[in-house]
């Protein structure tokens, strides 16, 4: 049926599942595109502060690059474990 | 035994077994619900192995591996967007399975009033897309498959010459997966990625621990004997080989590098959550909990396999050599391969090396395979499901009609793809798969994001959305220096698709995503204030409500 469960969509408990799954996700997004695009500069415009040595043959652009899998790591457990808790029982009230 | 007999006899049992899962699924494939979902009875695991699967493909396992051997740190740059993306499929996955059925048309056409035309537009931008995708791996194989068994220029195997072997393996590849899809639908690719994957998983395992080990797992000790190796010290460790080369003197040049680079970022981070192949994917699962779980999956796997590849590009890059791996492929494919033979050697002797490159030949050629498997399933899905039953049918096929169309439609894709592969088979169409992310970007990903979250839009955005970020990527492709007027400065050969002395590039950046995905998401919001139909708020609601709480869900 068209439309069949619009009327859902002012029910108080569905709004604040649409409140917290839009601000997560919008945490979630604006964290990872931004670290990303500063990575991103980082490597076309600041050339000599990458090629800085941390220890041995490692330097800065390589230290950043293995942050962005941790913190690519960390955002994914992070939002899974907030969908779980805090979304799938509001989803489960409503379906 | 000689290596290349072991290498081609590893092929066949692969094929052997996937052709067996065909016929197994063939034979459990009655519905709809089976041939585009397999059924949806895969656990959020099982589809995450698949999907990483979908992604690990060749250009991502032997061309990263490549670009690392030969340009170090950059190569590092492609894998990081590679992976970052993930998160915004993470974010989207769960409302797309819950709003769709089998395809992305399902999604986008849930909530407008004009079905139609926006079907008519997501099968038009999923077959694009895939067919371009294809194209890539398929030229991809030909080129590997020969070189993997080692058929040089002169040399003959099986009585065939290298040019022959080439047309022959595309041919095969193609023939392969019409029959993986055509007979065995979504179960027998998803077995088949499942396989591929694992086998891809254990191989970069094994090749890392071996190529750490001979550092004395140092990797410290590994980045400085590969800079050594390189002819470029330390600068191979760092940015700026290849992507957003600085120009001395030239500052046009270099700006056009920077943002030629910070273009293929952008299309490669949202180009992701908008390949056919993975959106497909979402749906073999019972419900959006388990598609998220499935890219949970995904992100794993696809993150400590690109954290190998750098293992992997950095020891071929020191332990094969720059020379070595050119004078077998320029661009570097055939690195991973290489370095397979060259730490094999080192533990094992002559039949050590043979054994671990026959393995890796063997998972690239299984790779190949079950990748564009993958594409041609999600066009001829799109084809069927989208066009024919929605459009042509106006919505009421016969379920058995429209699964019949849909194995006939993978029949098409594929031979498509293998006449354009054939013909293409001499040109280096590397730059089709950052192309394929960039189409995704700007044509599927604004369609996706505005129809999930936009209470306004309507289907003449989605309409104008589409088309305008397809046109704008392909157009601006065809006049950049990736088609005509690039030249190599030292011996002024053509570095473009057409030969030296044809120039009609007018867009300096070699990647359109920086332009064409601002005007993906200018078109759909242009096209919603200036088309005639109205928005359908109800219908949008609607939407939210099942794509949140996972109600009335297929």
């Amino acid at each position: 049926m068209v439309g069949g469960l619009a009327p859902v969509a002012e029910y108080e408990r569905f709004l604040l599942l649409r409140r917290r799954f839009r601000r997560a996700a919008a945490v979630v997004a604006g964290v990872f595109l931004g670290w990303y695009f500063v990575y991103v500069g980082l490597s076309a415009f600041a050339r000599g502060f990458m090629a800085r040595t941390v220890v041995g043959h490692v330097n800065v652009a390589l230290l950043l690059g293995l942050l962005q899998f941790v913190s690519t790591f960390a955002l994914a457990a992070g939002y899974a474990a907030y969908a779980r808790r805090r979304l799938d029982p509001l989803a489960g009230e409503l379906r | 035994m000689s290596g290349r007999t072991l290498t081609f006899g590893l092929f066949v049992v692969f094929i052997l077994i996937t052709l067996g899962i065909t016929i197994w699924a063939r034979a459990n494939t009655r519905g709809a619900d089976d041939f585009y979902a397999g059924g949806r009875t895969f656990s959020g695991a099982q589809n995450g192995v698949a999907l990483a699967g979908d992604y690990m493909s060749a250009a991502s396992f032997l061309g990263i591996a490549g670009i690392i051997a030969l340009n170090g740190y950059d190569g590092f740059l492609y894998s990081i967007g590679f992976l970052v993306a993930w998160l915004l499929a993470l974010l989207l996955v769960e409302m797309v399975r819950n709003a769709g059925r089998f395809t992305m048309g399902d999604v986008l056409a849930r909530r407008v009033r004009r079905q139609a035309p926006v079907r008519r537009a997501a099968a038009v931008s999923t077959v694009t897309v895939s067919v371009f995708y294809l194209l890539a791996q398929m030229v991809g194989a030909g080129a590997l498959v020969s070189l993997l068994l080692g058929i040089h220029r002169g040399e003959r195997f099986l009585g065939m010459d290298a040019g022959t072997a080439k047309t022959v393996t595309i041919v095969a590849v193609g023939a392969l997966m019409i029959f993986y899809v055509a007979f065995g639908g979504m179960k027998a690719t998803t077995w088949v990625q499942i396989i591929k994957s694992v086998l891809l998983m254990a191989g970069a395992v094994v090749l890392t621990v071996l190529v750490l080990g001979r550092f004395g797992f140092d990797v410290s000790s590994l980045l400085g004997s590969a800079a050594d190796a390189s002819g470029r010290g330390e600068a191979f460790l760092r940015p700026g080989e290849r992507y957003g080369r600085d120009v001395p003197g030239d500052a046009y040049q270099t700006i056009v590098n920077k943002l030629d680079f910070i273009s293929l970022a952008l299309a490669l981070v949202l180009g992701t959550a908008g390949l056919p192949h993975i959106v497909s994917r979402f749906f073999a699962v019972p419900d959006g909990r388990a598609a998220r779980r499935s890219v949970s999956w995904a992100i794993g796997l696809v993150g400590v396999f690109y954290l190998m590849t750098l293992a992997l590009g950095f020891g071929a890059a020191a332990l094969v050599g720059r020379q070595a791996i050119v004078a077998q492929d320029p661009s570097g494919n055939t690195a991973a391969p290489q370095l397979a033979q060259a730490v094999g050697e080192h533990i094992g002797g002559r039949l050590g090396g043979d054994v671990l490159l026959a393995f890796i030949g063997a998972v690239a050629f299984a790779t190949i395979l079950a990748v564009v498997s993958g594409l041609v399933l999600a066009s001829s899905a799109s084809l069927a499901h989208d066009y024919f039953g929605q459009v042509l049918m106006l919505g009421r096929p016969r379920e058995s009609q429209e699964v019949a169309v849909a194995r006939f439609a993978s029949f098409l894709v594929g031979t498509l793809a293998i006449v354009l592969a054939v013909v293409a088979r001499n040109l280096n169409v590397a730059f089709l798969v950052a192309l394929a992310f960039a189409m995704a970007a700007s044509a599927n990903v604004p369609a996706i994001v505005l129809s999930l979250f936009w209470r306004r839009f309507n289907s003449a955005g989605v309409v104008a959305g589409i088309y305008g970020g397809l046109a704008s990527a392909l157009v601006l492709v065809f006049f950049s220096p990736i088609v005509s007027g690039k030249a190599d400065p030292v011996t002024g050969d053509s570095l473009s698709l057409f030969p030296a002395g044809v120039d009609f590039h007018l867009f300096p950046l070699e990647n359109p995503g920086l332009v064409s995905i601002p005007i993906g998401f200018a078109c759909a919001v242009a096209g919603t204030f200036l088309g005639r139909d109205k928005s359908d708020t109800e219908r949008y609601d609607d939407l939210s409500v099942r794509a949140l709480t996972g109600a009335g869900a297929h």
